[in-house]
C-alpha cells in the first residue's frame, strides 16, 4: 500500500507541472489565478499522502486543514482585487 | 476495506487528470474555470473519501471529512468569485469560428 501511495503522490506532483505551464503562459491574469488555485488544492492532497507515507497522518491532517482555508482566502482576495479594475486586462 | 479505498483513490486520480487536461486544452478562461471548478472538486473529494476509508475509524478520519467539507464549499466558491471578477472586468467570452 505504501508503494501505491508513493505512486499517487508522484502522479499528483506531475499534475503540478500542467498547472505551472498554465501559470507561466496563461493569456490573462485569471488563468494564472485559477492555475494557482489548482496547485493549492492538489497540495492539500499531496500533504495528506505524505502523511500516510510517513505514518504521521494525525499531524499532517491539521496542516492540510490550515492550508485549505488559507488557499481559499488567497484566491478570494485576489478575485476581489481584480474585480475593481475596470477595462480588459 | 483497503480494496474499496484503492478504487476511490484511482477514481479521484482520474478526475484530477481530467481537470488538468481541461486546464491545458480548453480555449479560454471561462471554459477552463468550468473544468477546474467541477472535475477538481470531485477528484479531491473522491481521494479524501478513499483516504478516510483506508484510515479507518479514528479522529483523523473525522478531520479528513472536515477537509472534504471545506473543499466542497470553498473550491466552487473560489472559482465562481474568479469568474465573476473576470466577467465584471470585461473579459470576452470565447466563441467558435463563424458563430
Amino acid at each position: 500500500m505504501s508503494a501505491f501511495f508513493l505512486g499517487l503522490t508522484v502522479f499528483i506532483a506531475l499534475l503540478f507541472a500542467a498547472s505551472l505551464y498554465r501559470i507561466v503562459t496563461g493569456p490573462t491574469l485569471f488563468d494564472r489565478a485559477i492555475g494557482a488555485g489548482l496547485i493549492g488544492t492538489n497540495a492539500i492532497l499531496v500533504l495528506l499522502l505524505i502523511g500516510f507515507l510517513y505514518e504521521r497522518i494525525d499531524m499532517f491532517v491539521d496542516l492540510a486543514l490550515a492550508y485549505g482555508m488559507l488557499n481559499f482566502i488567497g484566491i478570494v482576495a485576489l478575485a476581489k482585487y481584480f474585480e475593481r479594475k475596470q477595462g480588459p486586462v | 476495506m483497503s480494496f474499496v479505498a484503492v478504487i476511490f483513490l484511482l477514481a479521484g486520480a482520474f478526475f484530477l487528470l481530467v481537470s488538468c487536461v481541461g486546464l491545458l486544452r480548453l480555449p479560454d478562461f471561462y471554459t477552463r474555470a468550468h473544468a477546474v471548478g467541477k472535475a477538481e472538486t470531485l477528484g479531491s473529494m473522491l481521494i479524501l473519501v478513499g483516504l478516510a476509508l483506508y484510515n479507518g475509524a479514528a479522529l483523523s478520519s473525522l478531520k479528513l471529512f472536515l477537509i472534504l467539507a471545506i473543499i466542497a464549499v470553498t473550491n466552487p466558491t473560489a472559482t465562481h468569485a474568479l469568474t465573476r471578477a473576470a466577467m465584471r472586468s470585461g473579459l470576452k467570452i470565447w466563441r467558435a469560428e463563424g458563430k
